[in-house]
């Protein structure tokens, strides 16, 4: 029944997003957890079902019907029956959820083969910092295929919930002094959709993200090539002194020092969204062109992102031609 | 129960006046419930502040700031004070009405010396500890705890004086007894909190 | 027989019997203090507050009706989330179960009044004007947009700078106060009031959850109370409490926010189980199977309910030991929740089952509601809920439970005692009308949510990217929310319909009853009984019946009833808090005139407001009332 049950759900949703389709072992033992329950509870509506229909139907009073029923005080057989049963479907239900709860509280911290990445959650972004490697991202988490990767998940300002469902359940970041971690891992190479689960602001529902599960070669490659470049500036010096001074401000790329009040711009050609929520799909499916997102972006955050901490780049002096340049030129920024 | 109507008419009352009527037994029945509910208050407050105690944010910790002695003299008073008022329900279930406002003019003053000594330790710690309501989350929950009971004192205090008012203006009758004897529980509710308050907040502060 | 009326009140001289002043119209509502009355009074400020609360759900459906739709901002969004889930917990759903504890628990029990009436009506009144603070939030300034769990940091000044989440604090503080004063009094009124021969073993089952319901929020809502106290000083006050820079920790918002939130689930759902367990019976024309069993699973269910808030906090990082122990006691609240379906099912079980109104809404209650319990178990399984929490199946969940419960209950409730309450019977074709729309609304609009949520849309969001499967269902949710409306309107034009007829209901109008309620007129006369009644055993009217008497044995001689006097106080103790309740949350603002700013700035207007509260308490204490009195020539005429 377990089974067949985890059939008919698989048949739920994207593969990259859906709780039902699980894609790493984390997924997978919340996923069997829950066929488990679902098969138990089943059982259970069947048999309360089945009851109530017998007695709606056997029982209904009929037009001629005036003796009085017997007064029944209970049974004690049925009601120790009713009692034990369902005590032995908790006890059923009971084991397997403590082994899984010890189980997902490995946060492989310890690991010294796990990838060490510190998520930070902000209004409505997400930092991912690689502290071994001293590499600093933000919106697309890149990830060695079938690693298991260790998170330390903490906020800068209110609660998020890190949650990326078909590889985990979520976790919240907490501030400072309630710092959490946990692990997953992704067997599979995938891009994969995280989202916050966490009440957060207006865009709370906006503040999504990518994990890009890739081989570990690719993975190597990716972390070179994000240490690796100096800072990239727009080839029109006008263009590039007005991007260091209104953007560079807040924005890191390459290997300036890092600031972190807004994301880190490295690389962002090659990454699957613009602001987490302009998907970058050139086939025009679920998104557009990365560099058509970037000025739709860049020409009004707020109606793109309420509430989120972006200045206007009209307010802070820029024109048209300067937002579309700046624009083109980050999504030519690109890591190959 | 009539009997009890009687006896209040001609001035002599049963053994416990709270208790002659249902409404007095309502009363005294509703206010253990409400002394319940106010556990559960005190014990948030509590659980609060333990959660809290050692976020000084770099300001004054408990070791630095309290004195015991005067704590201790404040803890004094209100012990004594709670006696006092065990001595008040005594006098009414004698029925000696002067006695009995005597006791609780005497519980009255206790409390306000009491009030006036944390009023004071207040503003010690504000004016000369620069130990105010915003310094850290554990002046902030140490106000909050010591305040809401220095508030049940002061309330306290207003409630009992009413009350002695009206034992001079309407005599000890089944209607009087039951809002004093409903007074006296909550004082010693009052004085219980302030136990743990001195053990949780005073004693704990200055050895953890 | 003076005695018998005296022994209640004996400090009452009788020679004060008729110096009471009658009030009509408006003056009567708000002076009030008998519980029939309180009970209409809550039922109305309840169903509009429900009314409100639905128009918010309404239109948070629209805007989620497709991906990416504009109908709303987020903001607004948020401000319809906060406040759909606060008004229709606080302030539309609990009045109504007051509404119904209030009309019926006195009379089960065979009492002329609760034991305070006086603090009946304060208890009325503190929740109106604490509701009426929270929803003036929308005409001054913003609502409240942290979400109804309000979790900090969000909820503090320097992300919600509005005073929204003040007038959710404040708000909500002044309407738990009322609810606390309820259910003090409703304990010592179950505890003291019951009539000779009502032993805690033969009271109604609704009577017992209500005593249950009582005593959780006498221990539940006081945390609350702390709890908005912290987060009100630290909005208003610059306290540290939940603020990180000053040392403050926002995960115990949390826990002093579960440790109130859990046992509320279960004050919300137990009148709900009372009702079924009233209705159930009368229309089987048979006892409640495994009555002892019924009482020792709810009280079971409150000492649980208490032991398990942080299963709320799975994702909030507590490590495996909490999260196991919280999994387990969680899982163990099914035990009890199963008795209670299986002894409903067997009390129809050989009984005569008649399908009435009340009864439709009884028999839609237990399928629907083991539906919200078996998720409920499964939630309950923390790595499970790891994926499930903050997701729209956890919406699913409590609404399954609440409106699929309780909201169901409560319309069962609401259609059995409406002939009692007015004296009028609701119109039984609109009555199944009502239940059939608002039934399948209800279960297209959540049963879908479940599959959203293990989609992996999460909840609180304010629109969605397309291409997330999410569409349909989304759409196919919105049709049922609106199916839900209609099924609410079908409601409001039974109970219109009806109040235009005469008021003809029977003493016993269903003909089934079996406790004491429906051995009175409807509605009852302002004393309820002319004579207490005796009770031998459990439905006591019932076991009259069935011994061949058409009423109950009197326990005692008509004679004079002592009822208590009509009070303005309690009304003007609630408007003095409401005054002080706003004073205090502008107090940091700066006004325009420098009048408003001088009383505002200076804690005038609160102290004013406090005035006016103690002011009124004192009066309270200062004349006592004498009451008045009806006397048995009176009586003789009705």
């Amino acid at each position: 029944m377990t089974a067949a049950l985890g059939l008919i759900l698989a048949g739920c949703g994207r593969e990259d997003l859906s709780v039902l389709r699980p894609q790493g072992p984390a997924a997978e033992s919340s996923f069997a957890l829950m066929k488990l329950s679902i098969s138990i509870m089943i059982v259970v509506l069947l048999v309360v079902f089945s009851i109530a229909a017998y007695v709606w139907i056997r029982f209904r009073r009929k037009p001629d019907q005036n003796e009085i029923p017997k007064q029944v005080e209970g049974s004690f057989k049925l009601e120790v029956l009713w009692t034990v049963i369902p005590l032995i479907l908790v006890v059923v239900l009971a084991v397997p959820t403590v082994k899984a709860v010890f189980a997902a509280g490995n946060d492989h911290s310890d690991d010294k083969d796990a990838i060490k990445v510190k998520v930070t959650g902000h209004q409505y972004w997400w930092e991912f910092e690689y502290t071994d490697y001293g590499v600093t991202t933000a919106q697309d988490l890149v990830i060695p295929a079938g690693k298991d990767i260790a998170f330390e998940l903490s906020t800068k300002d209110v609660l998020h919930s890190f949650w990326v469902p078909s590889l985990s359940g979520k976790m919240d970041t907490n501030p400072d002094g309630t710092v959490n971690r946990f692990s997953f891992s992704a067997p599979n190479e995938g891009v994969y959709r995280g989202k916050c689960a966490e009440l957060c602001g207006p865009s709370h529902g906006f503040m999504e993200f990518k994990v890009k599960s890739v081989s570990s070669t690719a993975f190597e490659e990716w972390l070179a090539s994000m240490k690796a470049p100096d800072s990239v500036l727009p080839d029109d010096p006008a263009l590039a002194e007005t991007f260091k001074s209104q953007c560079l401000t807040c924005h890191a790329t390459g290997s300036m020092q890092d600031l972190s009040q807004a994301p880190n711009l490295t690389g962002i050609g090659s990454r699957e969204s613009v602001a987490g929520i302009l998907l970058n799909d050139d086939t025009r499916v679920d998104g557009a062109p990365v560099e058509e997102n970037l000025k739709t972006w860049l020409h009004d955050p707020q109606s793109v992102k309420p509430g989120n901490k972006m200045p206007d780049p009209k307010d802070l002096g820029l024109s048209d031609e300067e937002i579309d340049g700046i624009a083109e030129f980050l999504a030519g920024y690109t890591l190959d | 129960m009539t009997t009890a109507h009687a006896e209040a008419a001609n001035g002599t009352l049963p053994h416990e006046p709270e208790k002659a009527t249902l409404e007095g037994r309502n009363k005294v029945l509703a206010f253990w419930l409400f002394l319940g509910g106010e556990a559960v208050l005190f014990g948030t407050l509590f659980a609060t502040f333990l959660a809290l105690r050692n976020q000084t944010n770099e300001g004054p910790s408990a070791n630095e700031l309290f004195h015991l002695p005067l704590v201790a003299a404040a803890t004094f008073l209100l012990l004594v004070s709670s006696l006092t008022s065990v001595f008040a329900i005594q006098a009414m279930h004698r029925g000696r009405v002067t006695m009995l406002r005597n006791w609780l003019l005497v519980t009255v003053l206790l409390g306000l010396c009491f009030l006036v000594l944390e009023i004071y330790e207040f503003s010690v710690y504000i004016r000369h500890e620069e130990f105010g309501m915003t310094t850290s989350a554990f002046s902030s929950a140490f106000y909050t705890l010591v305040g809401f009971h220095g508030a049940h004192v002061a309330f306290g205090i207003l409630w009992i004086s009413v009350l002695i008012g009206q034992l001079m203006h309407k005599g000890l009758t089944v209607v009087t007894a039951p809002k004093i004897y409903v007074s006296a529980m909550y004082w010693h509710f009052i004085d219980v909190v302030w136990v743990f308050i001195f053990t949780v907040v005073y004693l704990l502060g200055k050895v953890g | 027989m003076a005695e018998a009326a005296q022994s209640l009140h004996p400090s009452q001289p009788l020679k004060h019997g008729h110096s009471v002043k009658r009030h009509t119209g408006l003056m009567d509502w708000i002076t009030t203090v008998d519980h029939k009355k309180i009970a209409i009074l809550y039922l109305w400020a309840g169903g509009i507050f429900f009314g409100i609360g639905g128009l918010e759900a309404i239109l948070i459906r629209i805007q989620l009706i497709k991906p990416m739709n504009t109908f709303l901002d987020a903001q607004t969004f948020n401000e319809l989330i906060t406040m759909h889930g606060t008004t229709m917990i606080f302030l539309g759903v609990m009045p109504v179960i007051f509404a119904l504890m209030n009309a019926v628990i006195p009379l089960q029990i065979g009492a002329r009044d609760v034991a305070f009436p006086f603090l009946n009506a304060l208890g009325f009144w503190t929740f109106l004007f604490g509701g009426i603070l929270l929803n003036l939030s929308w005409v001054m300034g913003g609502a409240p947009d942290a979400g109804w769990t309000s979790y900090t940091p969000l909820s503090s000044t320097g992300y919600s700078p509005t005073h929204g989440v003040d007038f959710y604090t404040i708000g909500l503080q002044i309407a738990g106060l009322g609810t606390l004063i309820g259910g003090i009094n409703f304990l010592a009124t179950i505890i003291t009031m019951r009539a000779p021969g009502m032993s805690f073993m033969r009271m109604p089952m609704f009577a017992w959850t209500t005593f249950i319901t009582s005593a959780i929020i006498l221990f539940a809502f006081p945390a609350i109370t702390v709890g908005l106290v912290l987060l009100t000083f630290d909005r208003i006050l610059e306290a540290n409490f939940f603020n990180v820079a000053g040392g403050g920790n926002p995960v115990l918002w949390q826990h002093i926010f579960w440790i109130f939130g859990h046992p509320e689930v279960y004050i919300l759902i137990l009148p709900a189980f009372g009702v079924i367990s009233e209705v159930i019976p009368t229309f089987s024309r048979k006892r409640l199977f495994g009555y002892s069993s019924m009482v020792f699973a709810t009280i079971l269910i409150a000492f649980l309910g208490f032991m398990v808030w942080a299963h709320h906090m799975f994702t909030t990082g507590l490590g495996p030991v909490a999260n196991a122990l919280f999994s387990v006691s969680t899982m163990l609240i099914a035990v009890p929740t199963g008795i209670k379906i299986f002894n409903w099912l067997f009390t129809m079980w050989g009984g005569q089952v008649r399908f009435t109104t009340p009864n439709l809404f009884a028999a839609g209650f237990i399928p629907t509601f083991t539906m919200g319990g078996v998720t409920g178990v499964m939630l309950a399984s923390a790595p499970a809920d790891f994926q499930f929490h903050d997701t729209y199946f956890v919406v699913a969940h409590f609404h399954y439970v609440i409106v699929g419960g309780l909201v169901l209950g409560l319309f069962a409730g609401l259609h059995y005692w409406w002939p009692k309450m007015f004296g009028r019977m609701l119109s039984e074709t609109l009555g199944k009308w009502t239940f059939w729309t608002f039934i399948i609304g209800f279960h297209l609009t959540f049963f879908v949510q479940h599959f959203l949520g293990l989609m992996g849309m999460q909840r609180r969001v304010f629109t969605y990217l397309p291409n997330q499967q999410f569409d349909l269902l989304n759409l196919v949710s919105t049709i049922g929310a609106m199916l839900m409306g209609v099924g609410m309107l079908i409601f409001l034009t039974n109970i219109f319909l009806t109040s235009r007829r005469p008021a003809d209901a029977a003493d016993d109008p269903w003909e089934d009853g079996r406790t004491l309620e429906w051995t009175i007129p409807s509605p009852p006369p302002e004393y309820n009984f002319k004579q207490t009644p005796l009770v031998r055993g459990l439905d006591a009217f019932w076991k009259e019946k069935m011994a061949g008497h058409k009423g109950m044995t009197p326990s005692e001689p008509v004679g004079s009833i002592h009822m208590p006097s009509a009070t303005i106080l309690p009304f003007l103790m609630s408007v003095g808090i409401f005054i002080a309740g706003l004073g205090f949350m502008f107090s940091r603002d700066e006004f325009s005139s420098s009048i408003m700013s001088f009383l505002f700035n200076n804690y005038i207007v609160t102290a004013l407001g406090l005035l006016i509260t103690f002011g009124s308490m004192l009066m309270r204490s200062l004349f006592d009332d004498p009451g008045w009195h009806i006397e048995p020539e009176e009586l003789e005429g009705r």
